[in-house]
C-alpha cells in the first residue's frame, strides 16, 4: 500500500515515457504555474506550498516509509531556517561568498548533524517511546530558543535580506515569483531524491521495518541502524525546506520550531495520506490553499482544520490520497462513470450541510467577538442583522435539510459504489 | 536562605501533587489501554473552564464538584465514540487521535470562551493568608489545592488496592488478556478508567485554574510537563508517577527560586569573559532562566539512560 | 568436523519458571534435523534462543564452533544461520516480490545503501523472481502480502528465510495448519530449498518428521530425552512413554 508506483522487476523493462512520464509532467506544471496564478497572493501560496510539500514529504519519510511517529519534526526544519538566515546575513556581510540560491544546503546541513546526534538515540525503538523522545526533544530546542539569543534572536527571531548574495544571471531574488522559481528548483530536485530514496534498499528496508521490524532483524538488519539512515535523510530534507523558508520570508523564529509547526506537519501529511508517496504532497498543498484562502474569510479557519484533522483520523485514516487511490479499479474497469451522478447527488447536500454548520458557527463567532450594537456582519459577501431570525433559520434549515439527504443519499451510493467495484456485476467486460 | 527554601519546598509539593492528579489519570489510561493520552491534558483545561462558568452561576464549590464529572463523562465518550473507533486503524492512529484532538479542543476552547484569560478566582473565603513566614506570605488557597491533592492521592491509593474494582485495574495493568479471560466487562473498564482519568485531570484544571489562570495555552504549558512526568517515573507505573511528579514539581520551584548563573561560578572562579561573544548567552546563562527546559533535559536523559524510566519495567 | 550448531548447556527462564532446562545438542554439517516434542515442551523457545530472539539464562550456543551466544539476530544471521517462524511473520503491507527482495538484500551486499536503486539492480531481482518461483508464487508476486491465503503466507515465510542461502535453516512447524496436499508441497518446497544444507525443522506431523529427518530430537518439559535416528527413535522406550505414547493417546 505504500506506493503509487508498482514495484518489480519489471519495473526495469518499463519503457522510458512511463518512467519519466510524471517527473516531466511534474516539472512542466512547476514551471508554468505562475503564469496561471500570477497574482501576488497566488505566488505567495505557491512558494509556501513548495516549501510545506519538501517539509511534508521529509517527515513522511518518517511516518509512512519508516513508522516513526515524531512529534517534533519541527526541530529540523526550524534550525535549517536559522541556520540559512545567519548564513544570508554573513553574505550580506561579505564575510562570505556563495551563491544565495545554494543557501538551502546548509540548512540540510544542520538538519543532518541535528539529526544524526538525535537519532542516534532516539531510534532505538519506533511507536510510543520514539513518539515521546521526539516531543521531549521538540520542547527542548523550543525552549531553549529562548534562552539562547545569540543563535535564535529570542521572542523577534532572526531576520536577513536575501537579495544580497551575488546574483544569478542577473538575478537577485527581490521578486517572489523570482524566489518561486528558486523554491520550484528545490522542489522538484528533492521530491526526486525523496523519492529514489524510497526506492534505494535502505528506503525498502525502511518500509520492512515498518511493517514488522523484528522480522528485518532475521533478514540481516538492525532495525534501529534502518530507521536511523531513514531519520538522518529525513532531518536533511527538512532543514532544506526550512533553508528555503527562510529565503522565502527573510525571517525565522522559535514558531518554526515549535510544537505547533511540528503538528502542521503531521497534520499535512495524515491528511494527504501516509501510505503513499504523493500523500505529504497533496496534504501540503491542501493545507496551504487552506490556511490562505480560508484565513483570509474566517478568523476560526484552525477550527475547521482541527474539526477536519480528527475526523481524517477517524474515518479516513487512509487519507485524500487514498480516497482517489480507491478508485483505481473503478477506473481500470472504465467505471468511474456510474459514480459521478451518485457523488453529485450526495455533494450538493453534503455542501450544504457543511454550510449550514459554518455558518452557525461564524454567527454564533460573530455575535460573541463584536460589541453588543453591531449586529450585521457579512458571510460569503451577503449582508445580514445576527439579531434579525432569518439568518438562523436558513442556516438551520440548510443544516438539517443537507444532514437529512446526506443520510437518505448514502445507501444509494454505496450501491453504486459496489456496483462500480464488482468485477462480475453488469458492465461491459462482465 | 532557610524561608526560601522553606517556601519552595512547600510550593514544590503543591504544584508536584497537582502534577501527579494529572499524571495518574495518564498513567493508568496508559497502562490499560496502551495509549498515550496527548490531550489528557486538554481535559485539565476543560476542567477549569468549565468551572469558570458553573461559577459565575453557582458559586465555586458547586463548579468543584460538577465540572469534574462533566469531564469525565466527556471522556467517557471520547473513548467510547471516539478513541475505541479508532483502535481499528492501529496504534499510531490512536496516537495520533489524541494528538488532534488535543488541537481541535483548544480552538474550541477558543471558539466558546475566546482569546483572553478568564477572570476566574478563587472563593471569597480562601483569600487569606494562612499563615505568615519570615515576612512571606502562605495563601490558604494553596494549602486548600494540598488538601486537595492529598485527599484524591489517598482516595486512589485505596480504591487500587483495597475495592474490586481496583483488583479487577491491576489485574488488568498487569496482564491485559488475562481479565478479558476472566469475564470481566473490559470495554467498559476501559471507558470507566478514561472517564475517571479525565475527571480527575478536570479536577486539577478545577483547583489550578483560579491559582495558574484560565486561558487557552494552558492545556499546552502543562501537557507536555506531564508526559515528561509519565515517561521520566516509567510509563505504567503509579508509584514512579508519583515520585517524578514531585521531583518535577521542585525542580521548578527550586530553579526558579535559586538565582545562580553561570557568571557567579565564574566570577567564584575569578574568571571573566568576553560580552560580545557568540557564546555569551552560555555564559550568562542562570538558573531560573533554564528552568523551563530542565524537565524535558531530564526526560531525554532519561530516555537515553533508562529507556523504562525510573520505576518502569516495559520499554513500550 | 565442527558441528553446523552445538548447544551447551542451554537453559532459559522466564521468571521463576525454567523453560528449558539444560539443552546439550549437537547438529552436524548437513544434515536435516528435527526437533520434536510435545505442546509447550518449548521447541520455538529453543529456536528463538539460538536464533537470538531471547537471551540465554544460561550456556552456550555456537554455530560453526564460533560463538554466537547472546548475539542480535541481525548478528546470527549474518554468520549463516536463518530462520522461519511458527506464527507467520511476514511484511504484510509490502509485495510479495518485495518481502522476498528484502530477504536478499544483506547477502547481496546492499548493506544500508541509499545509493543504489533496487530496480535497477537486474541480479538482484533476477533471483528475487527465481525464489518466488521456487515457492509458486510467481503469479502472486504484486500482491500485499498481507492479503496472501494461510498457505501462501506459509510458504512466503519459507521463502523469506531461505531467500539469502544461508546455510543453516531453522523452520519452526512449517506445514502447521495446512491440509494433506497443501503439506506435501510444502514438504517439497522444503526439500528442494534446503538441498545441500543444514536444515533444522520442528515438526508435528511424524509422517513428514520420520520422512524427511536424517536425525530426531525429543524435547519433553524444556530437555532432550533422545536424540538419534528415526528408526531407533521410533523404539525408543522413553520417547514412546513420554511423548509417542501420549500423542496416541490424545
Ligand atoms: N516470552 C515468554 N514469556 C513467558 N513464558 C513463555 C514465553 N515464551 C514461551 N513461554 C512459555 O514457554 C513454554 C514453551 O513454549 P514454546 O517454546 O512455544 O513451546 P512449543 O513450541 O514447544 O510448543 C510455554 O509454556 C510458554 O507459555
Ligand atoms: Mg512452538
Amino acid at each position: 500500500m505504500s506506493e503509487i508506483t508498482k514495484t518489480s522487476a519489471a519495473t526495469v523493462s518499463t519503457p522510458a515515457l512511463k518512467r519519466y512520464g510524471p517527473w516531466i509532467g511534474f516539472l512542466i506544471v512547476l514551471l508554468i504555474l505562475p503564469y496561471i496564478f500570477s497574482s501576488n497572493v497566488g505566488v505567495y501560496t505557491m512558494n509556501l506550498m513548495g516549501i510545506f510539500i519538501i517539509f511534508a514529504l521529509s517527515y513522511n519519510m518518517l511516518l509512512g516509509q519508516g513508522g516513526m511517529l515524531s512529534f517534533g519534526h519541527a526541530v529540523y526544519f526550524g534550525l535549517g531556517g536559522f541556520m540559512s538566515v545567519h548564513f544570508m546575513n554573513y553574505l550580506e556581510d561579505g564575510s562570505f561568498v556563495f551563491p544565495m540560491w545554494l543557501l538551502p544546503i546548509f540548512g540540510g546541513a544542520i538538519g543532518l548533524v541535528f539529526a544524526i546526534i538525535i537519532g542516534s538515540f532516539s531510534t532505538r525503538r519506533a511507536g510510543t517511546v520514539f513518539a515521546m523522545i521526539s516531543l521531549g526533544v521538540g520542547e527542548l530546542m523550543a525552549a531553549s530558543s529562548l534562552i539562547f539569543v545569540a543563535f535564535f534572536g529570542g521572542e523577534e527571531g532572526v531576520s536577513g535580506d536575501r537579495t544580497m548574495g551575488p546574483p544569478l544571471f542577473g538575478v537577485n531574488f527581490g521578486q517572489d515569483v523570482q524566489v518561486y522559481y528558486l523554491i520550484a528548483a528545490w522542489v522538484f530536485v528533492t521530491v526526486m531524491l525523496m523519492y529514489l530514496f524510497s526506492r534505494t534498499p535502505a528506503g525498502r528496508l525502511a518500509n520492512a521495518v515498518r511493517d514488522n521490524a523484528e522480522r528485518a532483524e532475521f533478514i540481516g538488519y538492525s532495525q534501529r541502524k534502518v530507521r536511523f539512515v531513514s531519520f538522518c535523510a529525513s532531518g536533511f530534507f527538512a532543514g532544506i525546506a526550512g533553508g528555503l523558508f527562510a529565503i522565502n520570508f527573510e525571517i525565522v523564529t522559535e514558531e518554526n520550531l515549535n510544537a505547533l509547526t511540528s503538528g502542521v506537519v503531521l497534520l499535512m501529511a495524515y491528511i494527504g495520506g501516509v501510505g503513499f508517496f504523493i500523500g505529504p504532497i497533496v496534504g501540503a498543498v491542501l493545507f496551504t490553499l487552506l490556511q490562505s484562502i480560508l484565513s483570509n474569510y474566517t478568523d476560526i479557519w484552525q477550527l475547521y482544520v482541527g474539526v477536519m484533522f480528527v475526523l481524517t483520523v477517524m474515518f479516513v485514516p487512509q487519507g485524500l490520497t487514498g480516497i482517489m487511490m480507491m478508485h483505481t479499479p473503478a477506473w481500470r474497469m472504465k467505471r468511474v462513470g456510474g459514480l459521478v451522478v451518485p457523488y453529485i447527488r450526495m455533494g450538493v447536500p453534503a455542501l450544504a450541510m457543511l454550510a449550514g454548520i459554518a455558518g452557525f458557527l461564524e454567527m454564533i463567532h460573530h455575535v460573541r467577538g463584536s460589541p453588543a450594537d453591531e449586529t450585521m456582519m457579512s458571510l460569503m459577501g451577503i449582508e445580514f442583522s445576527t439579531h434579525s431570525i432569518m439568518p438562523w433559520v436558513t442556516v438551520a434549515v440548510l443544516a438539517l435539510v443537507g444532514g437529512y439527504l446526506v443520510r437518505n443519499q448514502a445507501p444509494q451510493l454505496k450501491e453504486a459504489w459496489e456496483t462500480a467495484n464488482n468485477p462480475d456485476a453488469g458492465g461491459k467486460e462482465a | 536562605m532557610f524561608e526560601l527554601v522553606f517556601f519552595s519546598l512547600l510550593n514544590g509539593i503543591v504544584t508536584g501533587l497537582l502534577l501527579f492528579m494529572l499524571a495518574s489519570g495518564l498513567t493508568l489510561i496508559f497502562s490499560m489501554m496502551g495509549v498515550l493520552n496527548f490531550a489528557h491534558a486538554s481535559f485539565y483545561m476543560l476542567g477549569a473552564y468549565f468551572a469558570y462558568t458553573i461559577s459565575a452561576y453557582l458559586g465555586f464549590w458547586i463548579g468543584l464538584i460538577v465540572a469534574p464529572v462533566l469531564v469525565g463523562l466527556l471522556g467517557a465518550l471520547v473513548e467510547r465514540y471516539g478513541l475505541r473507533y479508532v483502535h481499528r486503524w492501529g496504534h499510531v492512529a490512536e496516537l495520533i487521535f489524541t494528538f488532534g484532538l488535543a488541537f481541535l479542543i483548544e480552538e474550541v476552547v477558543q471558539f466558546i470562551w475566546g482569546k483572553d484569560t478568564k477572570a476566574y478566582h478563587e472563593p471569597e473565603i480562601l483569600q487569606f493568608p494562612l499563615f505568615t513566614f519570615f515576612g512571606q506570605n502562605f495563601p490558604a488557597y494553596k494549602a486548600f489545592m494540598l488538601l486537595i491533592s492529598i485527599a484524591i492521592f489517598i482516595m486512589l491509593l485505596l480504591i487500587l488496592t483495597r475495592s474490586r474494582v481496583g483488583l479487577i485495574i491491576q489485574a488488568a495493568i498487569h496482564k491485559p488478556n488475562m481479565t478479558a479471560m476472566l469475564g470481566h466487562n473490559v470495554p467498559l473498564v476501559f471507558m470507566g478508567v478514561f472517564g475517571v482519568g479525565c475527571a480527575l485531570a478536570g479536577l486539577a484544571g478545577v483547583i489550578a485554574g483560579p491559582a495558574l489562570g484560565t486561558f487557552p495555552g494552558m492545556a499546552v504549558v502543562l501537557g507536555s510537563i506531564v508526559f515528561v512526568i509519565v515517561v521520566v517515573g516509567g510509563l505504567g507505573s503509579l508509584t514512579g508517577a508519583f515520585v517524578a511528579s514531585l521531583i518535577i514539581g521542585l525542580l521548578q520551584t527550586f530553579a526558579i527560586a535559586l538565582d545562580y548563573s553561570v557568571n557567579d561560578i565564574l566570577t567564584a572562579f575569578n574568571i571573566s569573559f568576553d560580552a560580545d561573544s557568540a557564546l555569551r548567552d552560555l555564559w550568562s546563562l542562570s538558573l531560573p532562566q533554564i528552568a523551563p527546559i530542565l524537565p524535558y533535559l531530564l526526560l531525554v536523559l532519561v530516555l537515553i539512560f533508562r529507556p523504562m524510566g525510573l520505576f518502569g519495567n516495559r520499554e513500550t | 568436523m565442527t558441528a553446523a550448531i552445538e548447544l551447551k548447556g542451554l537453559r532459559k527462564r522466564f521468571g521463576p519458571t525454567e523453560i528449558i532446562r539444560g539443552v546439550d545438542l549437537e547438529i552436524h554439517n548437513g544434515e536435516r534435523h528435527a526437533i520434536i516434542g510435545p505442546n509447550g515442551a518449548g521447541k520455538s523457545t529453543l529456536f528463538h534462543l539460538i536464533s537470538g530472539r531471547y537471551g540465554l539464562s544460561g550456556g552456550s550456543v555456537s554455530l560453526h564452533g564460533e560463538d554466537i551466544s547472546n548475539l542480535p539476530p541481525y548478528e546470527i544471521y549474518r554468520k549463516g544461520l536463518s530462520r522461519s517462524f511458527q506464527v507467520t511473520n511476514i511484511f504484510p503491507n509490502m509485495s510479495v516480490f518485495e518481502n522476498v527482495r528484502c530477504g536478499l538484500m544483506w547477502v547481496k551486499d546492499y548493506k544500508y545503501s541509499f545509493w543504489h536503486l533496487v530496480d535497477r539492480e537486474r541480479e538482484l531481482n533476477q533471483r528475487t523472481a527465481e525464489v518466488i518461483e521456487e515457492i509458486g508464487l510467481t503469479s502472486r508476486q504484486h500482491i500485499p502480502a498481507g492479503v496472501l491465503t494461510y498457505a501462501e503466507q506459509r510458504a512466503l515465510e519459507i521463502g523469506i528465510s531461505a531467500a539469502g542461502g544461508a546455510d543453516v535453516i531453522m523452520l519452526d512447524e512449517p506445514t502447521a495448519g495446512m491440509s494433506h496436499s497443501e503439506t506435501d508441497q510444502a514438504i517439497a518446497l522444503i526439500r528442494k530449498i534446503t538441498d545441500g544444507k543444514t536444515l533444522v525443522m520442528v515438526e508435528h506431523d511424524m509422517g513428514v518428521v520420520f520422512d524427511v529427518a536424517d536425525r530426531i530430537s525429543v524435547l519433553v518439559y524444556g530437555e532432550i530425552i533422545a536424540t538419534d535416528t528415526p528408526e531407533n527413535i521410533r523404539n525408543n522406550k522413553a520417547v514412546q512413554e513420554a511423548y509417542l505414547g501420549a500423542e496416541a493417546e490424545e
